[in-house]
């Protein structure tokens, strides 16, 4: 089966006057019909900037240098402004972070989604006008009929972003990119408008891909994650396997990180010293080493690739398939002791 | 919609009397009105009964009353060069200077939005640069060398336009002048129409561009794009009416220092109306023309405000459903 997105070694250049900076180097990954992919990574790691990129809204002067981009087995990154405008809405719907500032303050909501429809389909306009009351209704919009003449100040955040939500699926894209669509919003209504969103997008069999750096989000919705570091793939793999045994030193770091219920209310959180680097000061070699406890002499030398390890792929030599080329014996006994371990050593740790 | 009109209303009146009483002030204090009606000669005594019989020894209070009443019902007294009544002195003028500053303006909005909108469009091609660097000019050249410049090349080198005047007008109805039903007369108004807008112009395409650019960048642009939206219903449908609520209250005001500053157009261009009028009024010191003029400037000024605070209704719900609530 043909994977709905397909992103192959892209890369993101923002050429600047102090040089060009790779916001996204080399970066892989697939999202398999109806599957919502979660891509998490701090700010700056070069997640919305990824979903720019695929919906071919890069802010100029930022452009995709290399790499490929396919949608369903079609390649999309290298299409003319006028057949990419045609993708966007119709094949890819993105959803925006601030529902408040998403939509245009001048027209009526119903003004706004009859326009989109009547964009992407050849309909009445009083046809249009039922479908955008329809689209309203399904995504649990109070009273819709007499809504669709409201302008969008007229509405909470909450309910702007449902209506964000009926405007990114109007023409049904198999793929919708949904930019930390809860963000800011209260967290009483992040739950539902995830709900909402992942309901609406497998009823329609929509891939989602649900960027965010909420881990908690994360874990409830996707299917797999896609954790990135200062604009490179860390780890990639199911959900459950990257929450519960991370891989990548990052991402163990990042999931350490995070608070637990049952933990002891006293101990102090774990956290990465030091801070991501900027686009414009990576290190050589792994990104991550002058972080990582792990590191050794080839991970300031080598840029690390993804590497099957347990049930992901995580780019960190920890998990080399050649033995002869592994970490030093102390450095692997010493992550394996945090459950990163070579993928042939424990191969049940993932299930 | 309504009490909110009721309410700028009865600003605009507010701000007419205090103009009012600038104007009724500068009548009765600049100088002696008495000393500007009678010559040197004139007795202690006449003068006295003169200054009885205007009523200019009543309290202030009762000769501003009556200058309102007199004002409401235009009336402004007898201009003292030409002894004829101020009103219809002015509105004799009236229609040139209207006709002038409505071209203007036109000429203005025509010209300055769509070059705005190229420029914030496409803010790196050569001709969005070349617009920018005639909007400097504009900006920064003073009216009358623009004027004059004008006269200088079309008129006297290639003598295309008539350098001066306004052609031939037609009267209608006996109130109005007009310039535009006949070939000379709309011949007549290019060059001081070109003259007087060019600086606003500049003006509004300057500031189509800021707002174009600050739009453009918004999130509600970035997710009509990301919604397939052609880029017709984006620039235009989306984006240029989110620009007009700072252009139409610019534009507005502008009108009205179109009217009040055609003094200078009119001087370059020998046009006969209010400008010329004023001008020649303040050489010979003729208040009741000064007064009367500064009040219509003002109406003029106070009018088209409140006919934009009605538009910026028209433009954006926000601002209708915020004074609803009230």
């Amino acid at each position: 089966m043909t994977a709905t997105l397909s992103v192959r070694n892209l890369r993101v250049e923002i050429p600047t006057r102090g040089g060009v900076l790779r916001a996204i180097d080399d970066l892989s990954f697939d999202i398999a019909p109806g599957e919502v992919l979660g891509v998490v990574g701090e700010s700056g790691a070069g997640k919305s900037i990824t979903g720019s990129a695929i919906i071919g809204l890069l802010e100029p002067p930022g452009r995709v240098a290399a790499g490929e981009i396919r949608l369903g087995g079609e390649r999309i990154d290298d299409l003319g402004p006028d057949q990419m405008r045609r993708i966007r809405g119709r094949r890819i719907g993105m959803i925006f972070q601030d529902p408040l500032t998403s939509l245009n303050p001048l027209y009526r909501i119903g003004d706004q989604l009859t326009e989109t429809i009547l964009t992407h389909e050849r309909l009445s306009q009083r046809a249009a006008r039922d479908k955008a009351q329809k689209l309203l209704e399904e995504v649990g919009i109070p009273a819709a009929g007499a809504r669709l003449s409201a302008y969008p100040h007229q509405f909470s955040g909450g309910m702007r972003q449902r209506v964000v939500i009926a405007l990114a699926l109007c023409a049904d894209p198999e793929l919708v990119i949904a930019d930390e669509p809860t963000t800011a919003l209260d967290v009483s209504v992040q739950a539902q408008i995830i709900a909402l969103l992942k309901r609406l997008c497998s009823e329609r069999g929509a891939s989602v891909m649900l960027i965010t750096h909420d881990m908690g989000v994360i874990a409830e919705t996707a299917d797999r994650v896609c954790v990135l570091y200062a604009g490179r793939l860390a780890e990639i793999g199911p959900v459950r396997a990257v929450v519960k045994h991370p891989q990548h030193p990052y991402t163990h770091g990042l999931m350490s990180a995070i608070p637990s219920l049952a933990g002891d209310p006293d101990e102090e959180l774990a956290q990465i010293p030091g801070a991501m680097p900027r686009l414009g000061a990576i290190p050589d070699g792994c990104a991550f080493n002058p972080r990582c406890d792990h590191a050794f002499a080839r991970c300031r030398a080598e840029r690390p690739h993804p590497y099957p390890a347990g049930a992901s792929d995580a780019a960190c030599f920890l998990h080399d398939p050649d033995p002869a080329r592994r970490p030093p014996e102390p450095v692997a006994r010493a992550a394996a002791a945090r459950g990163i371990a070579a993928a042939d050593e424990t191969p049940e740790a993932t299930s | 919609m309504i009490a909110f009109a009721i309410r700028r209303f009865v600003q605009a009146l507010g701000v007419m009397l205090v103009v009012a009483l600038i104007s009724f002030l500068m009548f009765r204090f600049v100088g002696d009105p008495v000393n500007q009606l009678v010559g040197v000669d004139t007795s202690p005594a006449e003068r006295e009964a003169l200054r009885q019989a205007l009523g200019l020894n009543d309290p202030v209070m009762i000769q501003f009353s009556r200058f309102i009443v007199r004002a409401v019902q235009i009336d402004f007294g007898i201009s003292y060069q030409f002894k004829q009544p101020v009103a219809a002195l002015i509105a004799s003028r009236l229609p040139a200077t209207l006709e002038l500053s409505f071209v203007s303006a036109l000429f203005a909005l025509a010209v300055g939005v769509p070059m705005g909108v190229y420029t914030g469009l496409y803010r790196n091609t050569l001709l969005a640069r070349g617009f920018l660097a005639i909007s400097l000019i504009g900006v920064s050249l003073p009216t009358f060398l623009i004027g004059i410049l004008l006269i200088f090349v079309v008129s006297v080198n290639l003598g295309w336009l008539p350098s001066f005047g306004r052609g031939e007008t037609v009267s209608i109805g006996g109130m109005w002048t007009t310039g535009f039903l006949t070939r000379s007369g709309l011949l007549s108004l290019i060059l001081p129409a070109i003259t007087l807008g060019l600086f606003q112009m500049t003006l509004i395409m300057r500031l189509v561009r800021g707002e174009m650019l600050e739009v453009l960048r918004t999130d509600y642009i970035k997710f009509a794009r990301a919604r397939g939206l052609s880029r017709r219903a984006v620039n235009f449908g989306h984006a240029l009416k989110n620009t007009l609520v700072p252009v139409i209250t610019i534009t507005g005001l502008q009108l009205g220092s179109i009217i009040a500053f055609a003094i200078i157009t009119e001087t370059v261009f020998q046009w006969p109306g209010m400008g010329l009028l004023f001008l020649q009024a303040v050489q010979n010191v003729d208040i009741p023309i000064m007064a009367a003029y500064l009040l219509l400037i003002a109406f003029l000024f106070v009018a088209i405000n409140f006919i934009v605070d009605l538009l910026y209704v028209a433009v954006d719900p926000r601002i209708r459903l915020g004074e609803a609530r009230r």
